[in-house]
């Protein structure tokens, strides 16, 4: 049992399967890829795993705990984190702001504290506001901790949902095509980023990516999906040279 | 059960009025996802120009108190506010869409007009007020000034409520705030149909309201404007890359919603003769109510939902209690929101994330 | 301790100018002030639902005509009763207990209706919440209206004197509206609002419980709403359904717009200059409505932000699925 499973999990929209009969499993600790051409059903599955949808089959599960009827949000206090395909940051908030905010889980102030600016109060957001900015330090943004979350760059938004999602202190840290829009030499920089984020805080990360390098790069096992069902499964050397996944991308004859 | 099928008919009839007034609101929130809170008072500025047409001395020699004369009244008076209407669209709602000219000199004129008239009472003093507003408008425009490109539709609802409050106090400016009696342009007689007592006015009220619609569905059913008009309701976009103009389809939008609400106006003044320049805030309402009944952006919706709140309201008041009578559609609209948004007609939207 | 000495400053402040200001400037302009309080207390709290946490509330008027309603009817039926209670402390003391009591009695009112009206209603997205609200707040309306206890459609004409300290009171709400509703922006609670402004979905997915903080908003937002009806009521010492009527709404929208969405301190200016205008040209009365929504028509046109908004105007989902972005 890893500590997120999925068992089974079907997903209809109206006429169309979006989702069948998946079952994946990841092992703690690990850098899981999830990889399938345009439309095999990758967001989806995140968005399943998340608690955006609900499954119409099958089950999740989270370190145990049964998720698949559960809202994002309390999923997401469970300790699961994501970024999105299309970068979602607070746009009216500063970087700062954006990682405060997701501390919001586990903030133990009630709102007479904040109405009255209690002690407990005043010592819990000295406590949010060191948190937040060593966390920006690791992603070398503490420099621009008070700009609008908005006006940074490209690159910088993604680190920035990556360390706001990491605020949370997830046990799964789910990435959205995070490689989106980079040139290589970025990619290559978030593949470093990526791994030491995994190890320094003993996270599972899960992948969805289309670009290939990544994810052979770092992924240490990949499940390949396509109109909703696995594929293939493995390490990315036999992923690579397994004759189904080229067939799916590259299309059948 | 007499009683039944005399408040059946009155019912109907007080439906197909706001059946009309509800077209409007379906179809400008099909091609624009705006609640035009302006219409109700084109509803009122039908009335007051079938008002003020139909007492108009020309007309009266010439027409005399024909049906011809009263066709005549609901046509003009329908021509008259589906240009307000078009003015209303492009001066309020277009500015936020696309670029447009001389948007500020427009609310300036008429800005200006409005001073000029509170400095001056006169014509004089309105004429020179709205050349100087145009003129300004004019020059702020060349200096580089032009609105806002409109993202939210929050933002949209809240031009609504600001041309909604600007036509109803222009309405009290213009027109005076005391109530006017419409004159009663087709005669009111007594028809008894066994043992029915039925009043002329509101069968031919329900046989108009009931052509307009025919007409409507043939419009957008079966003409090329017609199929733009819904293409671009399901994605304007997708519409605009097709060649539709969507502008102007937008303006014959508002043209025909506007036309048909005056046509409601009308309607609804020959039953109830009072009219003052706030006459369409709460027929307004409930006909909105009556388009999300229906689902809001589906025309057949509309004239089912007006229908069935026309009917709701008189049944309501006449078993029931007439001090609620207002507070029946605000009931049916809280009702329809929180169990089906969507509205009777209307199919529930699934996002996606 | 710095905020104990505000606090203390502030008050001082406030009776002396209670003291003086009728004298400096007289009584039209008086009332004009004290109108202005309360439309700060509720625009302020208006903000809160509508500019900071983004949920397009129009039927406030509700909240303020169910508190200032709640409030009169203890007041007026409750008052020997509460003399009674307290007859040991001055007259002064006394009016001050029952003015105390029928502010909390407004909140608590207004907060439970908000709770009512929020719990089903916000669930609706934009034009549709927006829409609901607007019903709420009728439905309001015309309940009281048909309450022959509080006066019905002749109004509520019975409520006693309560004080000549209005001034006072009515400024010392707003100090603490906006004390209160500024500290809570500027605390967690504040962060998960405007995040839920933001961005629904990124919201719930950092574990923010969208649904529960939207109510919590609408609900504190109510409850001033509730405190403003109550100072209403007892300085005007009359209440009529008609002074609650969506158009009151309106123009509370337009006091937060032209001050700008999202800013209390725009909300505060918004307020200001809103009422002054309304009031210096009522004798005007069409011209300066006439004048007034073409002027609402160009803010939202050319400078939507308003006074004070540093941002853009919050942006709802396009109805053609724009969610993926």
């Amino acid at each position: 049992m890893g500590i997120l499973d999925i068992k089974n999990c079907t997903k209809r929209f109206g006429g169309l399967v979006a989702v069948r009969d998946l079952n994946m499993s990841l092992a703690q600790g690990s850098l899981y890829g999830l990889i399938g051409p345009n439309g095999a059903g990758k967001t989806t599955v995140f968005n399943l795993i998340t608690g955006v949808y609900t499954p119409d089959e099958g089950s999740i599960e989270l370190d145990g705990k049964n998720i698949h009827k559960k809202k994002p949000n309390s999923i997401a206090t469970l300790g699961m984190s994501r970024t999105f395909q299309n970068i979602r940051l607070f746009k009216s908030m500063t970087v700062l702001q954006n990682v405060k905010l997701a501390r919001h889980t586990r903030r133990k102030q009630g709102l007479f504290d904040a109405i009255l600016r209690t002690h407990a109060w005043n010592q819990e957001e000295r406590e949010i506001e060191h948190d937040a900015m060593s966390l920006l330090k690791i992603f070398n943004l503490s420099g621009r901790a008070d700009e609008l979350a908005s006006n940074l760059p490209y690159g910088a938004q993604r680190r920035l949902e990556i360390a706001r999602a990491l605020a949370t202190h997830p046990k799964v840290l789910l990435l959205d095509e995070p490689a989106a829009g980079m040139n290589p030499q970025e990619s290559v920089e978030l593949m470093h980023l990526i791994r030491s984020v995994r190890d320094r805080f003993g996270l599972t990360v899960l992948l969805v990516e289309h670009n290939m390098r990544v994810v052979m790069g770092i992924c240490e096992k990949i499940q390949v999906i396509d109109y909703g069902e696995t594929i293939a499964i493995g390490t990315p050397r036999q992923i690579q040279d397994d004759p189904k996944v080229i067939e799916a991308y590259l299309g059948g004859a | 059960m007499i009683t039944f099928l005399q408040q059946l008919i009155n019912g109907i009839s007080q439906g197909s009025a706001y059946a009309l007034i509800a077209l409007g609101y379906t179809m400008v929130y099909g091609v624009l996802g705006l609640i035009n809170f302006a219409h109700s008072d084109v509803y009122m500025f039908g009335a007051f120009m079938g008002y003020y047409i139909a007492n108009n001395r020309v007309v009266q020699a010439r027409l005399g108190g024909s049906v011809f004369a009263a066709v005549i009244v609901m046509l003009a008076a329908m021509a008259l506010s589906a240009g307000l209407g078009m003015l209303i669209e492009r001066f309020a709602y277009r500015p936020g869409r696309t670029r447009t000219r001389f948007t500020l000199a427009f609310w300036l004129g008429i800005l200006g007009a409005v001073f000029g008239d509170l400095l001056k009472h006169s014509a004089v003093g309105m004429l020179a007020g709205a050349v100087i507003g145009i003129a300004v408008g004019v020059l702020v425009e060349l200096a580089g000034i032009h609105p806002v490109h409109q993202d939210s539709r929050l933002g949209l609802l809240i031009i609504a409520i600001g041309v909604s409050l600007f036509l109803e106090n222009g309405g009290q400016l213009v027109f005076g705030a005391d109530p006017k009696f419409f004159p009663e342009i087709i005669p009111s007689r007594s028809l008894n149909v066994g043992e029915l007592n039925l009043d002329t006015q509101k069968l031919i009220v329900l046989l108009v309201a009931v052509i307009l619609m025919v007409l409507l569905n043939l419009l957008v059913h079966y003409t090329k404007t017609g199929k733009a008009m819904r293409a671009v309701s399901y994605n304007l976009d997708a519409a605009k890359l097709m060649g539709i103009n969507t502008d102007r389809i937008i303006a014959v939008t508002f043209a025909v919603g506007s036309a048909l609400a005056a046509a409601g106006g009308i309607l609804v003044s020959l039953l109830y003769p009072k009219i003052d320049p706030l006459m369409g805030v709460m027929p307004g309402l409930k006909a909105f109510v009556a388009a999300v009944l229906g689902g809001i952006g589906n025309i057949t919706g509309a004239m089912v939902g007006g229908l069935i709140l026309g009917f709701a309201e008189v049944m309501a008041v006449g078993y029931g209690s007439s001090t609620y009578r207002d507070a029946i559609a605000f009931i049916v609209l809280v009702l329809i929101l929180l169990f089906k948004p969507s509205g009777i007609m209307g199919k529930g939207a699934v996002e996606k994330v | 301790m710095k905020r104990a000495i505000f606090w203390m400053v502030a008050i001082l402040a406030l009776v002396g100018l209670q003291m003086q200001l009728g004298n400096w400037i007289g009584p039209y302009y008086y009332k004009i002030v004290i109108l202005t309080g309360i439309n700060i207390i509720l625009a302020v709290s208006l903000n809160l639902i509508n500019g900071i946490t983004g949920q397009f509330s129009i039927g406030h008027a509700g909240f303020y005509a169910v508190g200032a309603y709640t409030s009169a009817s203890l007041v007026t039926y409750g008052e020997s009763t509460i003399r009674g209670m307290v007859e040991f402390l001055p007259r002064l003391g006394q009016d001050a207990v029952l003015l105390l009591l029928g502010i909390l009695a407004a909140a608590i009112a207004a907060g439970i209706a908000g709770l009512a009206v929020g719990i089903p209603s916000l669930r609706l997205r934009g034009d549709y919440l927006a829409i609901v609200t607007l019903g709420f707040g009728e439905i309001i309306r015309v309940v009281i209206l048909n309450v022959d206890a509080v006066g019905g459609a002749r109004g509520f004409s019975s409520i006693p004197p309560m004080s000549d300290f209005f001034l006072f009171w009515v400024f010392l709400f707003v100090l603490i509206t906006v004390s209160v509703i500024r500290n809570v922006v500027n605390s967690s609670y504040g962060r998960a609002f405007i995040s839920i402004r933001d961005d629904e979905i990124a919201a719930e997915a950092m574990g923010v419980d969208t649904t529960r903080f939207k109510v919590l908003s609408f609900v504190i937002s109510s409850m001033f709403a509730g405190i403003g009806g109550s100072l209403f009521g007892h300085y005007t010492a009359y209440l009529n359904p008609n002074s609650f009527t969506f158009i009151t709404s309106f123009y509370l929208i337009i006091m937060i717009v032209v001050g700008g969405l999202g800013s209390i301190e725009g909300s505060i200016l918004g307020a200001i200059l809103i009422t002054v205008v309304l009031e210096l040209f009522r004798s005007l009365s069409e011209f300066r409505l006439v004048g007034f929504s073409i002027l609402l028509v160009l803010v939202m046109l050319y400078r939507p932000q308003g006074l004070m908004g540093v941002w853009e105007l919050l942006r709802l989902k396009r109805r053609t699925a724009d969610a993926k972005s």
